[in-house]
């Protein structure tokens, strides 16, 4: 019953916003919608406000990096109507250096969500009124959940006790961070190969 | 003010605006919150949260561990009420996994999940009322928080860092002799609560810094993506306990109490009504108990083989060895889940690429938005406001800055 009512509302949305939807599924009770980034302004204004989707809350945005894609990062967000007691997740892909527009105008929540993107992955958005970083510490460089970035950082902080003051460090590791692989070597393990890897790898 | 009021301006010898730091190691802060204020006179002009000193990078660190060594670090989240996270992060993978959980498991989560919920605002409504000046609600609600603490302690080993539940149940079963000293608890309790509430409600100074401060509207509440105890304190009676029922809330019978004026005052007092919602739901929880004996973990992938059968059988040991070092994989795929905090909607969404670590978790903290809505609240208040209104957005660190 309820699946069908979100299957209705899937087919829809893509028949509505057909220029603004690439496709849309319904996935483990979920509604997917996958959007194109320019118009995901327009997109989050007619969910607020179109009677059949009254999503006027935003739950959530955040961002997935897939590095080995052209577009390399994808913004998901998550809405919710209380209303009409339904969730939506849109998505859109995008590229490296390519803006976003922003949401902000629409959900002023969007506001921080939006900065702790830009602070963790670097995605521009457009439009945003203060798009400064929000959770790394004042005069951080690099996008820390990007795939590339490592997860012990680069720079350490201690306090000198002859200078009286923080200091800043590279990070120096008296051991090699650890990251095991507990990949069974007798079943499903595929291990690139060097000469494999030179033609794209196998996975 | 406006400009033409006969008041000299600013650089000419007339009153200045005043920038002032909150925090970070301010008490009334609760936390790691540095607040930028620029006050006119004691109004507040503007408010700018600086967070990120409690920023731990869970999100980064979750990346590179199994789906079980990630379950501590829920605990780490909200440290006041540790296990309803970790349902969070259960019900992701339950989901994705396609895990039904035995029912005498989802009746435990259900307990410890009010239990959670009564210890968080057991702290939030006394702390806050230490905000606004009171001292002795703090020290009567921590003799009960110790005690809910303990029953943590008695249920996994620790009193605050759970790591309790686990995906496909819980870790252990409950002794008989605990399930009796819950029970008595509840009876207990609600005395207490009248005790805190003969303190505060009426309370003239309690309610002068309470009353009309903070008003948040339902339409605020919307825009600024509010859940919990901030959207009920306004009037709208959503839980997703009782919307989207998750575990097996829609058995148990409670009320959602629901505030009229959204002012800190109304939600000061749905959350005092919870507290007694939630000792009613964790009575139903032990009587349901009695009546559910079994397991109470999925025996399957998820879980390790029980301690006698690993002393019979190799295939077991291997299970269990090979689920603490390598972990169990979760079928590729995205999910959602979101549980009912104390604090608010607390959600996972979870991408699987179908190996034995996260591809990427991201946690929703409902305190996260509430922050962010401070400069909107505090705007045109006065300074000592500022600190009623962030003890009532009930504000944890650990969550917010992840």
């Amino acid at each position: 019953m309820k699946l069908s009512k979100l299957q209705r509302l899937a087919e829809d949305l893509s028949e509505r916003q057909d220029d603004r939807i690439i496709s849309t599924a319904v996935v483990r009770g979920e509604l997917v919608v996958e959007a194109v980034d320019y118009g995901i302004a327009d997109l989050a204004q007619f969910l607020k406000t179109d009677p059949d989707c009254k999503f006027t809350t935003l739950v959530d945005i955040t961002a997935v990096d897939r590095p080995g894609r052209e577009q390399r990062f994808e913004v998901v967000y998550h809405f919710l109507s209380m209303e009409l007691n339904q969730r939506v997740r849109v998505r859109i892909d995008t590229r490296e250096n390519e803006k976003v527009p922003s949401i902000v105008a629409t959900f002023p929540a969007a506001n921080w969500f939006e900065r702790e993107v830009f602070d963790m992955y670097g995605i521009l958005f457009s439009g945003h009124p203060d798009l400064r970083r929000l959770l790394t510490d004042y005069g951080f460089s690099g996008y820390p959940l990007r795939k590339d970035f490592p997860v012990t950082g680069y720079s350490e902080v201690r306090y000198d006790s002859e200078l009286k003051r923080v200091v800043y460090e590279p990070v120096k590791l008296v051991q090699e961070y650890r990251s095991f692989d507990f990949m069974s070597p007798w079943e499903g393990a595929e291990y690139i190969l060097p000469e494999q890897s030179e033609t794209g790898g196998n996975k | 003010m406006g400009p033409d009021s006969g008041r000299l301006a600013e650089g000419e010898g007339g009153p200045r605006n005043f920038n002032i730091n909150f925090g970070p190691q301010h008490p009334a802060a609760h936390g790691v919150l540095r607040l930028v204020l620029e006050l006119d006179g004691e109004i507040v002009n503007r408010c700018d949260p600086h967070i990120g000193l409690l920023h731990r990078g869970t999100e980064k660190l979750m990346e590179s561990r199994t789906y079980l060594q990630n379950l501590p670090y829920f605990d780490r989240l909200d440290y006041v009420a540790p296990m309803n996270q970790e349902h969070a992060w259960c019900l992701a993978i339950e989901r994705l996994t396609q895990t039904e959980i035995p029912r005498r498991a989802s009746l435990i989560r259900v307990l410890y999940s009010e239990i959670g919920r009564i210890l968080n605002h057991l702290l939030n409504v006394t702390t806050q009322a230490m905000d606004v000046g009171a001292l002795t609600p703090p020290l009567w609600g921590f003799e009960e928080r110790e005690k809910l603490m303990v029953f943590y302690e008695r249920a996994c080993g620790a009193r605050l860092h759970a790591a309790y539940f686990r995906p496909g149940g819980v870790h252990k079963d409950l002794p008989p002799e605990l399930i009796d000293d819950i029970l008595a608890w509840c009876e207990s309790f609600p005395a207490v609560l009248d005790d805190i509430d003969g303190l505060l409600t009426e309370n003239r100074i309690f309610k002068q810094r309470n009353v009309d401060i903070g008003i948040v509207s339902e339409q605020d509440a919307k825009d600024w993506s509010f859940s919990g105890v901030m959207v009920r304190g306004s009037g709208l009676a959503w839980d997703l306990r009782r919307s989207q029922p998750y575990e097996c809330y829609d058995e148990f019978e409670f009320r959602i109490p629901v505030g009229k004026n959204g002012d800190c005052y109304d939600r000061y007092l749905c959350r005092m009504a919870e507290m007694r919602e939630s000792t009613g739901i964790v009575k139903q929880a032990i009587e349901k108990l009695a009546g559910a004996d079994g397991d109470i973990i999925v025996r399957g992938k998820l879980a390790p083989p029980s301690r006698a059968e690993m002393k019979t059988s190799m295939e077991a040991l291997i299970h269990h060895f090979k689920l603490y070092t390598e972990g169990f994989r979760v079928p590729e795929g995205e999910v959602y889940a979101a549980v009912e905090a104390p604090k608010g909607e607390f959600g996972v969404y979870l991408v699987s690429d179908g190996s034995n670590r996260p591809y990427k978790a991201k946690i929703r903290a409902p305190g996260f938005p509430h922050l962010q809505a401070m400069d909107y609240i505090c705007t045109g208040h006065q300074l000592a406001d500022v600190s009623a209104i962030l003890g009532s957005l009930d504000i944890v660190f650990g969550e917010i800055d992840r």
